[in-house]
């Protein structure tokens, strides 16, 4: 019922420490004045050791760099951290390291040092090519500095993705069909184009609450996500993910797949061998922790029934859906027993969902619906 | 040794709601020593946590001041026309009443409705200009509205402060010297009202009393004669507000008994209690056994709870024999109650304290009337739910109720109040002036009043009109049953009897809120309303065109887990017709209509 030990893993290490907080981020990042980065370092190379006590040898198929701002650590410490992962376990001959990046000058002048230290993606936070959009999602950066940043990566990195931020206050379907048009045409191999979700204890969501901050109608806001189907589909980068196009990241899809994934750093969540790990949120509380020997708050082991209801609220939000075989190897539990099957047959004559030997997969119509599907089926 | 008579004033204090009246009791209380500083909480006369928070007295009660050799009663009424027979109930307990105005905001609508109600008592009425230590005080403004307005004489007005406490000396002085004693014969046989009566856990069934003639005893074998049941007084006594036990109750005094009885049902408002061995020869005039006169089905949202609902209505009943309750089944709410009440604010207070004090989650149905049927085959019928309406094809005729509606308003806003009675079949009976306001009166079918007619009349008027009313009998009228159909199937809870030319407008004002209530599903949902077989308002939902959550990575899926935990546990407190959920708030809000024409 766990996942094999000869699947391989995804390992994910958080940097939670950022220049400064976006209104609308609800990530575990943080803002500090100084940073003792050895410090920081050492403790993330020990969490990375104690998973290893936990996984035993296994093959390892990407590495995630996450935050916060991982572009803020100094290359060093990124070769020290994929040095070390590299010498637990065993990782793959093109592994998918990926480092998540602010579009800033300072930032671009390490992108060199990434790629050296073994970095082959980035993700890069470009978030908006419009200035005063930006200006309202609080980045430090303009289009411009953003736009040198994108050159600079595709000159280091061979797999570049870059994010945008749509469906914000003011965003019109005009607005954003231009602002897509310009930013397909940089020839980036992936996209995640989120929309705007005001998310409860950011700042966004105070001033949303206050009726200062507006966002689109749900109508606008529909037709903001069939118009961003429509025009990846057209240049060649259609969704494989609720938000993501293109060529699909390997480390994402093991989330969505349900494949075993290791957490390290402030925060991080992990699942490996059926059991859930959570690490101190509050980046003082977690290098306290790993001082005292482990940066663990939680671990659980999970019953297949909630692996399984996890795994449908992950898999459905891939184009190619769930596949049966891999989520009964996954769960412990076979994809039928998971879902309420006369709800499923009711979504699949609405022309929502389709279910059939392969699996189960929402339809074109059916994808901006997951939630809704999630909440009839699961 | 009872008080003598020429040393009793029995009084009633009416006010607009925020005017003052819970502050200026508690202030007279205070300052004749019935409770220290200490023992005062605010406004220690409205018990109930509703009626704190209302503003309103739901049941009434009294204290017993000592002042200057004189025994005052303090009689606190309830101030709604739901209430209305207990408040005349009440103020036929009294010889006076303190009319307090808030010296800022002047004459509103609820002093009229209360001041004519105390004026038709004979009422020695003192007005109380209160709240003069507010800067925008025009105490001499108010007097002068309430000379023109109400017609009284403000000769002896008392300008007070209840918050500091100015005038208060006066208010009690003026009681004393203004208020007549009550009249009464020591010697005759007892004769005396049941004012009012609730339950209290220690003491049992606690009856409020005013005494006509003779006298009240412990061990003394009383007779309700409207009821005819007989039971020995095994306490007598008076709050100041507590308990104090009497030896006996004489002519004019107010007070209570017990005399162990186990529910307020056994005990009428207005009923005469005399002496078995003794008794008085009338009996007092105008009582009345209160019927409710509106119904509504209470369902509890879990079906877990019906045992626990059943229990809780026998708990409220012990307290309030004026609603009643018996079990109702609907296909789609399960099992239920078919419950009865005085009037719409009677309905709210009963479903708010069921939520509140017994933790109920419950759905209530459409309000409605008690029809009269006249069937094909001669027989007839009373129609407490329109899920019981018979096939049309077996009626002959329905019959409706009727009241008479005394309605004050400022001139500015009588024409859209005579639009609203028109509109709601209203039959003009009489409109007169009263110092720049209107009079008016008109003949209602309840069925247009129950809904929301004192919502739209209060917001018509900015809280300027008052409203009174009285049944005066059914009435045949051609009534349809309409029932409201979502996504074809029928929401039974909703369906409604109305009559036939208001029948298309209030169908297509369901159809409406019911689109703004339900929530968009996966699919598009008709709603429909119908008579018969036959639709007449039809108004469609949407499907949903997007719910996706945008960014979903990172590793923590015990969050998104927990999202649609909390999602699915929200679905399951809705109720399911055709597949459409449909939240439990739709049904209520339903009951407000708005404005249906
Ligand atoms: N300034 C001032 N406020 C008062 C006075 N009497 C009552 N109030 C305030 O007016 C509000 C309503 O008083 P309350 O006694 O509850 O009014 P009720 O609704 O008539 O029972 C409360 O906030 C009181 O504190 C007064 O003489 N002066
Ligand atoms: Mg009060």
């Amino acid at each position: 019922m766990n996942a094999p030990p000869d699947e391989s893993l995804a390992l994910y290490v958080h940097w939670p420490f950022c220049v400064s907080k976006c209104p609308y981020c609800d990530f575990n990042s943080h803002v500090r004045a100084h940073i003792d980065e050895p410090a920081w370092r050492d403790a993330l190379l020990a969490d990375l050791a104690a998973e290893h006590q936990v996984t035993g040898p296994r093959r390892v198929h990407s590495i995630f760099f996450g935050g916060g701002t991982p572009s803020l650590m100094a290359p060093a410490t990124v070769g020290a951290i994929l040095s070390a992962a590299a010498r637990l376990w065993s990782v793959d001959e093109g592994c998918e390291i990926t480092l998540e990046a602010n579009p800033s000058s300072v930032e671009a002048a390490r992108f060199a040092g990434f790629a050296a230290a073994g970095v082959n993606r980035v993700s890069l936070g470009l978030q908006a090519l419009d200035d005063a959009a930006l200006k309202v999602l609080g980045r430090p950066h303009d289009v411009a500095t953003g736009l040198a940043a994108l050159d600079v990566a595709q000159a280091h990195f061979p797999r570049v993705s870059f994010d945008l931020i749509y469906d914000r206050p003011g965003h019109t379907v005009a607005a954003w069909e231009a602002e897509l048009t310009r930013a397909l045409a940089f020839g980036t191999e992936h996209l995640s184009l989120y929309q705007l979700t005001i998310e409860a204890g950011t700042r966004f969501a105070v001033e949303h609450a206050a009726g200062r901050l507006r966002t689109p109608d749900a109508e606008t806001s529909a037709d903001l996500f069939d118009l961003t189907q429509a025009m990846t589909e057209a240049a060649g980068l259609p969704a494989y993910e609720t938000s993501n196009h293109g060529l699909p990241s390997r480390h994402n899809l093991s989330y969505w797949t349900y494949a075993d994934y290791v957490g390290v750093g402030p925060g991080a969540h992990g699942r490996r061998g059926g059991v859930a790990t959570v690490r101190h949120r509050k980046p003082e509380n977690w290098l306290a922790a790993m001082a005292a020997g482990d940066g663990i708050v939680e671990t659980q082991a999970l019953p297949p029934a909630t692996r399984a209801t996890e795994a449908l609220l992950m898999g459905l939000r891939l184009t190619e859906g769930i596949d049966r075989a891999v989520f009964a190897q996954r769960t412990g539990v076979a994809l039928a027993d998971a879902v309420d099957g006369a709800a499923v047959a009711r979504l699949a004559d609405l022309g929502l969902i389709e279910d059939d030997a392969a699996g189960l997969r929402l339809t074109r119509a059916g994808r901006p619906l997951v939630n809704a599907v999630l909440r009839e089926i699961a | 040794m009872t008080a003598p008579l020429d040393k009793i004033r029995n009084f009633s204090i009416i006010a607009h709601i925020d005017h003052g009246k819970s502050t200026l009791a508690d202030r007279l209380i205070q300052h004749t020593g019935g409770l220290t500083a200490r023992e005062m909480s605010e406004q220690v006369l409205d018990n109930m946590e509703i009626e704190r928070e209302r503003g309103i007295t739901i049941k009434a009660q009294t204290v017993r001041l000592d002042y200057k050799g004189h025994v005052l009663n303090l009689m606190d009424t309830p101030g709604h026309v739901d209430f209305a027979y207990e408040v005349s109930r009440s103020l036929a307990a009294c010889e006076g009443a303190l009319l307090v105005v808030d010296a800022a905001q002047g004459v509103e609508a609820q002093t009229l409705a209360n001041v004519y109600q105390s004026i038709e008592h004979d009422h020695e009425i003192i007005p109380v200009i209160n709240k003069v230590d507010l800067p925008a005080a025009e105490p001499e403004r108010v007097k002068q509205q309430i000379e023109d307005i109400i017609g009284i004489s403000t000769e002896h007005a008392v300008l007070a402060s209840a918050k500091s406490g100015l005038g208060i000396e006066a208010v009690l002085d003026a009681i004393v010297a203004l208020i007549p004693p009550p009249k009464g014969d020591a010697t005759a046989p007892l004769k005396a009202m049941l004012v009012d009566s609730w339950y209290d856990p220690y003491l049992g069934v606690v009856i409020l009393v005013r005494v006509i003639d003779g006298s009240l005893r412990k061990g003394q074998e009383i007779t309700f004669m409207a009821q005819g049941t007989k039971h020995l007084v095994d306490r007598v006594g008076c709050f100041r507000p507590k308990i104090e036990q009497l030896d006996a109750l004489g002519p004019g005094e107010i007070g209570f008994i017990t005399a162990q009885i186990k529910e307020v049902a056994q005990t009428n408002v207005g009923d005469t209690i005399t002496d078995t061995k003794k008794p008085t020869t009338t009996a007092l005039p105008g009582f009345k056994t209160v019927q409710p006169v509106v119904f509504c089905g209470l369902f509890p949202t879990d079906a877990a709870d019906f045992e626990k609902l059943r229990d809780s209505l026998g708990k409220l009943r012990l307290n309030d024999a004026s609603f009643s309750f018996e079990t109702e089944s609907s296909a789609a709410l399960g099992f239920g109650f078919r419950c009865g009440f005085l009037g719409l604010l009677h309905l709210e207070i009963i479903q708010e304290r069921l939520t509140r004090e017994y933790d109920l989650d419950l759905i209530t149905t459409a309000p409605s009337v008690v029809y009269k049927l006249l069937l094909r085959d001669g027989t007839s019928k009373e129609l407490h739910n329109p899920a019981d309406m018979p096939d049309p094809s077996t009626i002959e005729l329905i019959e409706e109720p009727w009241i008479e509606a005394t309605i004050f308003v400022p001139d500015e806003y009588l024409g859209s109040l005579l639009k609203l009675c028109q509109d709601r079949r209203g039959i003009q009976k009489n409109l007169t002036y009263v110092g720049g306001r209107a009079q008016i009166v008109y003949e209602l079918p309840l069925n247009e009043v129950v809904f929301d007619f004192y919502d739209r009349l209060k917001s018509i008027s900015r809280g300027y009109a008052s409203f009174d009313y009285h049944q005066i009998g059914h009435r045949e009228g051609d009534l349809v049953k309409m029932t409201i159909m979502v996504n074809s199937e029928v929401v039974d809870a909703l369906s409604m009897i109305v009559h036939r030319d208001a029948a298309e407008a209030r169908g297509r004002h369901m159809c409406e809120r019911m689109k703004d209530l339900i929530p968009r599903h996966l699919f598009k949902i008709p709603v429909q309303a119908a008579i018969g077989g036959k639709v007449i308002a039809r108004e469609t939902i949407a499907a949903m065109r997007k719910d996706v959550t945008a960014k979903c990575y990172g590793g923590d899926i015990s969050r998104k887990k927990k999202l649609l935990d909390k999602q699915k546990e929200g679905k399951k407190r809705m109720r399911q017709y055709g597949n459409v959920d449909i939240p439990q708030e739709a049904f209520i809000a339903a009951l407000r209509m708005g404005d249906a024409n």
